[in-house]
């Protein structure tokens, strides 16, 4: 978490966005983020982020939750409390199955859920700086990061150059901090 | 360009009018930030008078205990677990597509997934009340969760179907409540961050999780639909699957059939899609959002009512035809008093019979299918059908023991079970109805991101597409 000041440039149209997003990165142009009001197949590859290993994540909950079951139920009826049930076998894997299965999906799913939370630092009462309102409704908003070596100039007209509007600069928070969306509690004044 | 935004001109829209991004939130926001109607206010006002007079229901029957039901020694299990059965069964139609149509890539889910997915919710929150107070005792209720205690500890029994549901429904709750909610997120944000007034803004502020639209999150939340998408297609019909062992795997004659897991789970999607129709026929109305539930999702659920009405159908001969086929006379006595019209129950057979079976064929045709008044009335004939389906199982089955002495009068249920069921449809429509009114009944981002494609006004854009041949149009669109 740091303040950090950053170049902001709104487009309108996904088609615009995307040539744009490879000239800019040509450009040498550090890209801090596209904020965008839905998901946009294959912008994360053109802005080069790697892809998620969030599926791997649900993968090891998952296998969590399967030996939790399958050794829970087998330590009670074989180990704490070998009941006998007509005679039946201690361990009977079928009918361990059904039990077995509900408990994968549920640790894979709340597992990922949170994982996914946290990698996003998403939770209630969690407030972030957003760089354009509009980014939620209807407009695409590319952030570029300003650093010692950027001219803030060249770096606004090259943004206008490749089809941005509204282009600003900001001072921001780019981590979160506890607070509320009806006050304005920006942490620093840009 | 990654994003390949072809659909053949062929298909109809699956959202139609002149609409920009802008546009789409205009039009689902609307009913969050306008004034309910009149019509809103009285329906709240029945549902909750409806949720009251089952809390009160409820409170005779842990007062006095399930006699209070008219449920004996024989009929241990009545219009109480009927419910149970078929509230479970409604709420299949959610996540069906919510997370299977999403697997099988079909646009026209993201019209409609957000109101089945709240469905799916509510009716499983309805459907687990049953089980609960049929415990009787229902403050220890707790006793069905393995935990460690001084009884020994006593464990539960990991055999019983009973206790597989416990888990299924369950984990069926919570895994749907995630995916609903996390789909939300995003819309929630638009709520926010177009919100004038200051209770709003921090209302939404904190539902939404401080959610930005940060293209790594984006990626993220693709993932993770798409894993909790496969996660929930295998437990949406292993819960039917493991509701249905409830009976098939008792040796009462009527319940101990092979035939019920898939005959379970193709119930529970067609009374789902009829519940989703009388539902969202309603609100496309009510909220004016013709232009994204169009007649187009209302004619293809209609097609789905159809499909699995019929798999219900060839169940229900199956049935018939084993118990006759396997030649065991308790079996065979099971269904006698099914459909021989001498016996007390036979109306309800053939009432389900006709519901189930007979009413739907009526969606062969076209004109029908896409008449929404016909929809809404055969979506209320299907539920009452689905009901009775549960109620033929559930009470023809056991209402004549093994031994005649034991054999019932006629079983009808007092004014507080049935009291109780009604508390549920209040429960239900409370639910959604504040839904409706506070939360995005439709996926915004979801529209916004087939918009493009699916929308009315930008067909003509696919014009080019639309003309090139096989070979020119791999060459351009194919992988980079």
């Amino acid at each position: 978490m740091s303040v950090k000041k950053f170049i902001v440039g709104c487009f309108d149209d996904e088609k615009v966005l995307f040539p744009a997003v490879k000239k800019v990165r040509k450009a040498g142009y550090k890209i801090h983020d596209v904020y965008t009001p839905f998901p946009i197949h294959g912008l994360d590859t053109a802005m080069g982020l790697r892809d998620t290993s969030l599926h791997t994540a649900g993968f090891i909950y998952g296998i969590t939750g399967t030996t939790t079951a399958l050794t829970f139920m087998g330590w009670v009826f074989t180990k704490s409390w070998p009941l006998n049930i007509g005679g039946k076998p201690h361990f009977p894997l079928p009918a361990f199955i059904p039990i077995t299965f509900e408990l994968t999906v549920l640790f894979s799913a709340v597992g990922m859920v949170l994982t996914f939370c946290y990698l996003c630092q998403l939770a209630p009462f969690v407030k972030k700086h957003h760089f354009n309102p509009r980014a939620t409704d209807d407009l695409f908003v590319m952030v570029l990061e300003v650093n010692s070596r950027t001219n803030e100039e060249d770096a606004k007209a090259f943004l206008a150059a490749v089809g941005a509007k509204d282009i600003n600069v900001q001072v921001a928070e780019d981590g979160w901090w506890l607070g509320r969306y009806d006050k304005e509690d920006i942490l620093v004044k840009g | 360009m990654a994003a390949l935004r072809y659909e053949s001109q062929v298909r109809s829209p699956l959202v139609t009018g002149e609409k920009t991004y802008h546009q789409v939130t205009e039009d689902i926001v609307r009913p969050i930030e306008g004034k309910p109607t009149r019509l809103w206010y009285i329906g709240l006002t029945i549902s909750v008078v409806l949720l009251l007079f089952g809390v009160y229901s409820v409170y005779r029957e842990v007062v006095y205990g399930i006699g209070e039901w008219n449920l004996n020694k024989t009929i241990g299990w009545g219009w109480d677990i009927t419910n149970f059965v078929w509230w479970v069964g409604i709420g299949h139609a959610g996540t069906l597509i919510s997370a299977i149509l999403l697997l099988f890539r079909q646009g026209w889910r993201t019209g409609v997934n957000r109101a089945a997915e709240a469905m799916t919710i509510f009716a499983v929150m309805c459907a687990g009340q049953f089980p609960i107070f049929h415990m009787g005792r229902v403050w220890m209720a707790f006793f069905v969760m393995p935990y460690p205690n001084t009884r020994g500890p006593l464990w539960v029994n990991f055999n019983s179907p009973l206790l597989w549901d416990v888990f299924a429904i369950s984990t069926y709750f919570t895994v749907s409540l995630l995916f609903w909610y996390s789909g939300l997120l995003p819309d929630l944000a638009t709520v926010r961050d177009r919100a004038r007034e200051k209770w709003r803004k921090r209302m939404y502020g904190v539902l939404s999780f401080g959610w930005t639209g940060s293209t790594k999150h984006w990626q993220r939340h693709e993932a993770l639909s798409l894993v909790l998408a496969g996660l929930s297609t295998p437990l949406v019909l292993s819960v039917h699957t493991i509701v249905s062992f409830d009976f098939a795997t008792s040796v009462i004659p009527g319940w101990h059939t092979t035939i019920f897991p898939p005959y379970f789970v193709a119930g529970a999607i067609f009374s789902g899609f009829a519940m989703v129709q009388t539902l969202l026929i309603i609100t496309r109305k009510v909220l004016r959002l013709e232009d994204y539930i169009t007649m187009e999702h209302i004619e293809v659920m209609n097609k789905v009512i159809v499909l699995t009405g019929s798999i219900v159908g060839i169940a229900y001969i199956t049935e018939l035809f084993i118990s006759w086929y396997g030649q065991n006379p308790y079996e065979m006595a099971a269904f006698k008093n099914r459909y021989d019209l001498s016996t007390p129950y036979a109306w309800s057979y053939y009432l389900m019979m006709s519901c189930n079976v007979i009413a739907p064929q009526f969606f062969w045709f076209r004109s029908l299918r896409r008449n929404l008044l016909f929809t809404f009335f055969m979506s209320i004939i299907v539920n009452v059908g689905m009901w009775f389906e549960r109620f033929v199982i559930i009470v023809t089955s056991v209402y004549r023991d093994y031994l005649p002495s034991s054999w019932s009068t006629y079983y009808a249920p007092t004014v507080w079970e049935v009291g109780f069921y009604l508390g549920t449809f209040g429960l239900f429509f409370t639910c959604f109805f504040l839904f409706s009114k506070f939360f995005p009944v439709i996926a915004i981002a979801e529209i916004k991101h087939i918009l493009k494609k699916n929308g009315e006004s930008f067909k003509e854009g696919m014009d080019k597409e639309e003309r090139e041949s096989v070979e020119e149009f791999a060459h351009e669109n194919a992988h980079h």
